[in-house]
């Protein structure tokens, strides 16, 4: 018998009993550990899958109350302050509690969003090209890049003052200001007395004759004129560069940039030129689950929880945040841990009615006929009955037998 | 199962609960009497025939007997009464539905106002919808009544409909071209009659068990006394429920109003009367609706009518339905023992003699029994109360002289109620209960004092500490509860916890630097200090030859933990306090921080809180925990951390202030740092008035300088630290429990040796108080470190009134904050564990919720618990092929 058949038939089994991870770990190693004898190999492969199902969890185990106790228990030791993002002085973040209760309040858009844009193989090397795709991904709008806007009143006429280095930082030439100034409609440009000043002779209809003394007009027309979109994503209110990755290749130091922005709009960025679009992420879950579905959704919300839970310094099991997540979406939307979600779209009438809005509860399910089947576990201690958990789940042979009342 | 007088009771289980409306058909059949007298008692104090207090309404009285059923007060489940109402009236919580039927029903015919044909196509894909998704069923209703809303012709009868306005609670207008009309109850109920019940159905309604018209009330119920207890005062005046109040105020009106209809009184008091009525019974139902009068006591304090007595946290549903009160419990504030097992409790004779439990008298206990009875419910052990099974009788022992007869006449099949003994299995809780680790099972060990005694090592997972924590004691009544108990709550079954797979029991404190100062090479022990040590532990033991012979016999301190370890024991992990000079990565260290344990034997490394330290993943405990098993890592909790105390007994560990004081060379290198900060602050303010400072992209000028001035005075700190531990002794106290992890931290040494730095408040400098400085200490406008919060100044030395002060504000900021946190996160956490208490692992490893949905196909993707791993890895595979290593070494041997 070939010696090294034995173990890789083996191995072969249980290849499939085993989590993957936890397979390719033990081959790993076993490949490793050159001095043991293909009898020791085997004896190896066999307590590991004793200890593995032995780690198996139990039928019964109440794997929710679990979760909910293993992610709430350390709240209190959560701090409620923001934080700098990943040691950029530029951004604020939420973390900590505020952030938490925020991705299980599943609230439509983050207090603070952020998104994080991976740029593709020709880009991601240079810091120009980085900042190239940078200043087209910033929402630029002609208040950023100028230094003054004046006007006096009755002469119809703006005096814009653009800002040479804002120009220069946002990418944006004066050529394209003004044909974005021309496209508006709100009037005619014509070159000041350098060429960074631009007249702009406002348009009869915008500013009509009657009010041409009015000043409240001549804030309109400025609003208008500083919220001028010349370039970028809507909703992303900045970029930034940053260094991601630094490897020594061949003795020169490769960097990889990418950039991150404040405000988020997956769904535009995410197909622009020079971005890679399978690592770019944004920590606004419906976003991702408009973009790119539920299964990503489900994925953000685990991510976004151990990134709040790893940057408090708190270590909780991945499994429950899955769990959290899978609860969340499961039924194809993401719903909130709350009465407008989860726990309101209950069955029970019970389990609604102890919650949370008692009174409503009841009236609605008296309306609608409801009945309650006392299956869950709150619905079951109102009842007196053991709920359906744990040891709950089996009925001892030696029971006393139990009268059964109520029903129609 | 329950015992009640020492008989076996077989109790009702509810099947299912069904909700609906109250027909006045049905409201009518179960009053067995009319309400029409507000008065409740005669001069001569009976209660009223007719009115609130009705004998026919229920015995509540000791030997009354009930009118009504004929029962004494234990028997007569009590009954209802009626209040005929003179005209009908909206039940207020139901407006939104009466106006979402007024709006999708004819004004003429009441049919839906939806063609026949759409009506029937509709309905064919509600009643299917209906049986498997309900929810769904839910929301197509309320499209269903969007769409027929927006209709304005009858497609039935071809009247013309007009729109509806809703006032909430209880006020609707009809908008007809001439104006708009009030709808009066009787309009509205006389328009929901119209609605046929298959209409009614497709807008959501069950029309068996709500027809629309029963949301307006023609006959009010009257509840049973006992659900409005009245009290009587010692004055021996009766009080009434507020209920009471509340009926006697809507019978007092509805007599009114018939008063006016019968003789003909103008309509426009007849309508006061009606709207007045209405309101007080919105008031009996909800006293908190908006718009509605609320009904007070004497103008002061509003009642509690129906509503408020089901919601919130003290309401029937959250109060009193899922959270219980209950007997057998105790109370008290708890102490430590570190010589009691930590599966034991310490429970004190006073309260052993009123927790009892409850024992089956048997041939083979009887004589245990009777001991128990012979001493009577005043003496310890002994028993509150005997049933005699054969007389179905209960005897309370506080009333009996005779205790010798009592415990001669004990026969099987009696019950005795014991004190509770040594042995005994209790429940153990300290609030918040925010884990499953906060309710565990203890062995009950009856001691005198008046304290619960816990041992230390079990404070992690309760969170507990000394400084007047009190905890709770349940005893579990049933056997089967008792069984449980054991198997599954015991303490040592919670050693390592579901969070992070890893043990949440552990040493802290003393324990540690009992550990290290046992561990560290310099420890040398006579054989007579050796001796005290091992004797602690209360393990048996083989001692071995000392290490040193001459000039005299030592052990060391790693042959004294060895003795100890199991024989079989192989470990390997860094220790806590390799840091810096000390950082040890493998065995090839001589700075002892890396812990090598080969066969049960010490071989180098310290013991410290990565090895025996509490809520530390993947150490000693941690390994033996999961490969011995919790009885194991029980036995070593209960036995070598035991000696760890005592070595601390024999060395002593104590802090002086001597022990916090640094060289004059540090505290010259400390000041240096800290000038060069302050002109590098300085020179930061002077770019930033002059304009010319570094911005931060997306910073204003001022966000920028304060960025950039914490950045720097945090780094001084942190410097200033570093020279101060430089220069600790490294047998220095302080610095031994905070490098070993027993207490306090390098920042602790930091603020008591140097400075205690920055003070912040939401992470900025402080900047609040006066209009342009923190103090009246500082020039208006000044940025200086010290204007700002910046304490140079260390807790040895004491600290100046300014820095007093900051430091005070720092404080306060961190008490607001905890408090603030405390709500938020214990209401998460109760709406997420409402949210995801149903959901279990069934049997086939799927994760369900009790409706038999999945959740998970295997939970947590590989179907492991993460109690049982290694912080969240199920094998180590490493470890296993170690074991496997060194198992050959035994063979060969």
């Amino acid at each position: 018998m070939s010696s090294g058949g034995r173990l890789q038939k083996i191995l072969e089994d249980v290849r499939e009993v085993l989590p993957l991870s936890l397979y390719e770990e033990l081959v790993e190693s076993l490949n490793k550990a050159e001095d043991l004898s293909e009898d020791e190999k085997i004896a190896v492969v066999g307590e590991v899958i004793r200890r593995y199902v032995l780690a198996m969890v139990q039928p019964g185990e109440p794997v929710g109350v679990v979760a909910a106790q293993s992610i709430g228990e350390p709240g209190t030791q959560m701090t409620l302050r923001t934080f700098h993002y990943a040691g950029l002085m530029e951004f604020d973040v939420t973390l900590g509690l505020p952030r938490l209760i925020e991705i299980v309040d599943a609230k439509r858009e983050p207090s603070t969003p952020i998104m994080e844009v991976y740029l593709d193989e020709e880009h991601k090397y240079s810091e120009a090209k980085a900042r190239e795709v940078a200043r087209r991904i910033e929402y630029t709008t002609l208040e950023k890049v100028m230094l003054s806007l004046q006007y006096t009143l009755g002469d119809r006429e703006f005096v814009l003052k653009l800002d040479p280095e804002m120009l220069e930082d946002k990418g944006v030439t004066v050529d394209m200001v003004i044909d974005k100034l021309r496209d508006s409609g709100i009037g005619e440009v014509e070159g000041g007395e350098d060429p960074y000043t631009l007249v702009i002779a406002v348009d009869r209809k915008v500013l009509p004759e009657e009010r041409i003394f009015d000043y409240k007009a001549y804030k309109e027309v400025e609003a208008k004129l500083r919220k001028l979109y010349l370039k970028g994503v809507k909703g992303v209110n900045r970029a930034s560069i940053r260094i991601v990755d630094e490897k020594v290749v061949d003795g020169k130091v490769v960097r990889e940039y990418a950039i991150v922005t404040e405000g988020s709009n997956l769904a535009e960025v995410l197909f622009m030129e020079g971005v890679d679009y399978r690592r770019t992420t944004t920590n606004n879950i419906f976003e991702i689950a408009e973009v790119l579905g539920i299964e990503a959704a489900r994925n953000a919300i685990i991510r976004e929880i151990m990134r709040v839970l790893e940057d408090s310094g708190l270590d909780v099991d991945i499994r429950h945040v899955m769990l959290v997540a899978d609860v969340m979406t499961w039924n194809g939307t993401i719903r909130q841990i709350g009465r407008l979600g989860v726990t309101g779209e209950k069955p029970s009438v019970l389990a609604r009615a102890a919650f949370e809005v008692t009174v409503k509860q009841l009236y609605d399910a008296a309306v609608s006929g409801e009945e309650e089947s006392l299956k869950g576990v709150t619905e079951s201690v109102v009842a007196g009955v053991p709920p359906r958990v744990g040891t709950g789940l089996i009925v001892t042979v030696l029971g006393v037998p139990r009268k059964r009342v109520g029903g129609e | 199962m329950a015992i009640k007088n020492g008989k076996f009771e077989e109790p009702f289980v509810i099947e299912k609960i069904v909700f609906g409306l109250l027909s006045p058909q049905e409201i009518r059949k179960f009053a067995k009497v009319t309400i029409v007298r507000s008065d409740i008692y005669e001069a001569d104090g009976s209660p009223v025939v007719g009115g609130l207090r009705d004998p026919h309404l229920g015995a509540i009285e000791p030997g009354e007997r009930c009118p009504t059923c004929g029962n004494t007060r234990e028997e007569c489940p009590g009954h209802f009464g009626k209040i005929e109402l003179a005209r009908p009236v909206l039940l207020p919580h139901l407006g939104d539905y009466i106006y979402m039927l007024l709006q999708s029903t004819c004004r003429r015919c009441g049919r839906l106002l939806l063609p026949q044909d759409r009506a029937e196509y509709l309905r064919k894909i509600y009643v299917r919808l209906r049986e498997k998704w309900p929810r769904l069923a839910e929301v197509m209703a309320s499209h269903i009544a969007k769409e027929a809303s927006d209709v304005t012709e009858c497609p039935h009868c071809g009247e013309r409909q007009f729109k509806v306005r809703y006032i909430r609670p209880i006020i609707f207008y009809e908008r007809r071209p001439e104006g708009e009309v009030r709808l009066t109850p009787l309009d509205i109920r006389d328009r929901l009659e119209r609605i046929p019940d298959d209409d009614v159905m497709l807008l959501g309604i069950d029309p068996k068990r709500a027809r629309p018209e029963w949301m307006v009330l023609t006959v009010l119920p009257v509840p049973p006394l006992a659900v409005r207890p009245s009290i009587t005062l010692e004055t021996g005046l009766r009080a009434e429920d507020d209920l009471t109040h509340a009926l006697a105020e809507i019978v007092r009106e509805n007599e009114k109003l018939k008063g006016f209809i019968t003789t003909n009184a103008p309509e426009t008091m007849i309508e006061d009367a009606w709207i007045t009525l209405q309101h007080v019974i919105a008031a009996y139902i909800d006293n908190e609706l908006p718009n509605i009068y609320q009904l007070t006591h004497r103008r002061k304090r509003p009642l509690k009518t129906l509503a408020q007595r089901l919601k919130g946290k003290e309401g029937r549903l959250r109060g009193n339905l899922s959270g219980k009160r209950v007997n057998f419990s105790a109370r008290t504030v708890i102490s430590p023992d570190p010589y009691i097992s930590i599966n034991e409790v310490g429970v004190p004779v006073e309260v052993a003699k009123i927790l009892t439990v409850q024992m089956v008298v048997t041939p083979y206990n009887i004589e245990e029994a009777r001991r128990y009875v012979l001493n009577g419910p005043h003496k310890w052990p002994g028993a509150t109360f005997v049933y005699k099974a054969r007389q179905d009788r209960k005897i309370d022992l506080r009333y009996q002289k005779n205790y010798q007869q009592l415990a001669e006449e004990l026969e099987p099949g009696d019950i005795v109620e014991r004190h509770l003994v040594d042995g005994d299995i209790v429940l153990f809780n300290r609030q918040p209960t925010l884990h499953r680790m906060s309710i565990m099972g203890h062995i009950v060990k009856v001691m005198p004092g008046k304290t619960f005694r816990i041992n230390l090592l079990t404070c992690p997972p309760y969170n507990a500490d000394f400084d007047g924590d009190e905890m709770n004691l349940h005893v579990p009544r049933l056997e089967e509860a008792r069984a449980e108990a054991r198997e599954l709550l015991l303490v040592e079954k919670h050693i390592l916890t579901p969070r992070y797979g890893g043990p949440i029991i552990g040493g802290r404190q003393d324990y540690i630097s009992g550990a290290y100062l046992l561990t560290i090479k310099t420890s040398l022990f006579t054989i007579e200090e050796m001796s005290r040590i091992i004797s602690r532990s209360l393990a048996y033991v083989d001692l071995e030859e000392p290490a040193i012979l001459k000039p005299r016999p030592l052990y060391t301190g790693k042959q004294i933990i060895s003795m100890l370890l199991p024989r079989d024991l192989n470990f390997e992990g860094k220790a806590k306090i390799g840091s810096g000079d000390l950082k040890c990565d493998n065995e090839n260290c001589m700075a002892d921080s890396f812990i090598v344990i080969r066969g049960g034997r010490l071989l180098m490394g310290v013991l410290d809180k990565n090895a025996i330290g509490a809520e530390q993943p993947n150490n000693l405990l941690h390994v033996i925990a999961l490969e011995y098993g919790e009885g194991k890592a029980r036995e070593f909790l209960d036995t070598i951390f035991r000696s760890f105390i005592r070595v601390l007994e024999i060395k002593g560990l104590s802090v002086a202030y001597s022990d916090i004081e640094i060289p004059r060379e540090a505290r010259q290198e400390v000041e240096r740092l800290t000038e060069k900060a302050r002109r590098e602050v300085e020179e930061l303010i002077e770019q930033y008035r002059r304009g010319v400072l570094e911005l931060i992209p997306g910073r204003t000028a001022e966000e920028s300088l304060e960025l950039k001035i914490i950045e720097l005075l945090q780094k001084l700190r942190t410097e200033a630290g570093e020279v101060a531990i430089r220069h600790l002794d490294s047998f220095n106290d302080i610095f031994i429990m905070a490098k070993t992890g027993a207490r306090g931290s390098d920042i602790n040494v930091t603020q008591m040796a140097t400075m205690l730095g920055q003070q912040t408040i939401r992470g900025r400098r402080i900047w609040r108080g006066f209009r342009t400085r923190t103090l009246p200490h500082f020039k208006p406008g000044e940025l200086s470190p010290e204007a700002r919060g910046f304490i140079k100044g260390n807790f040895r030395d004491g600290l100046r009134p300014s820095e007093l002060f900051f430091h005070a504000v720092a404080g306060r900021e961190g008490l607001v904050d905890t408090a603030v946190k405390t709500s938020q996160s214990g209401y998460m956490q109760r709406r997420l564990i409402n949210a995801l208490q149903d959901l279990i692992v069934s049997y086939d490893g799927t994760v369900r919720d009790s409706w038999g949905n999945i959740i998970q196909f295997k939970y947590g993707e590989d179907g492991v618990d993460p109690m049982r791993t290694y912080h969240g890895k199920p094998v180590e595979v490493n470890r296993v092929i170690e074991m496997v290593r060194s198992m050959r070494g035994h063979r060969n041997e």
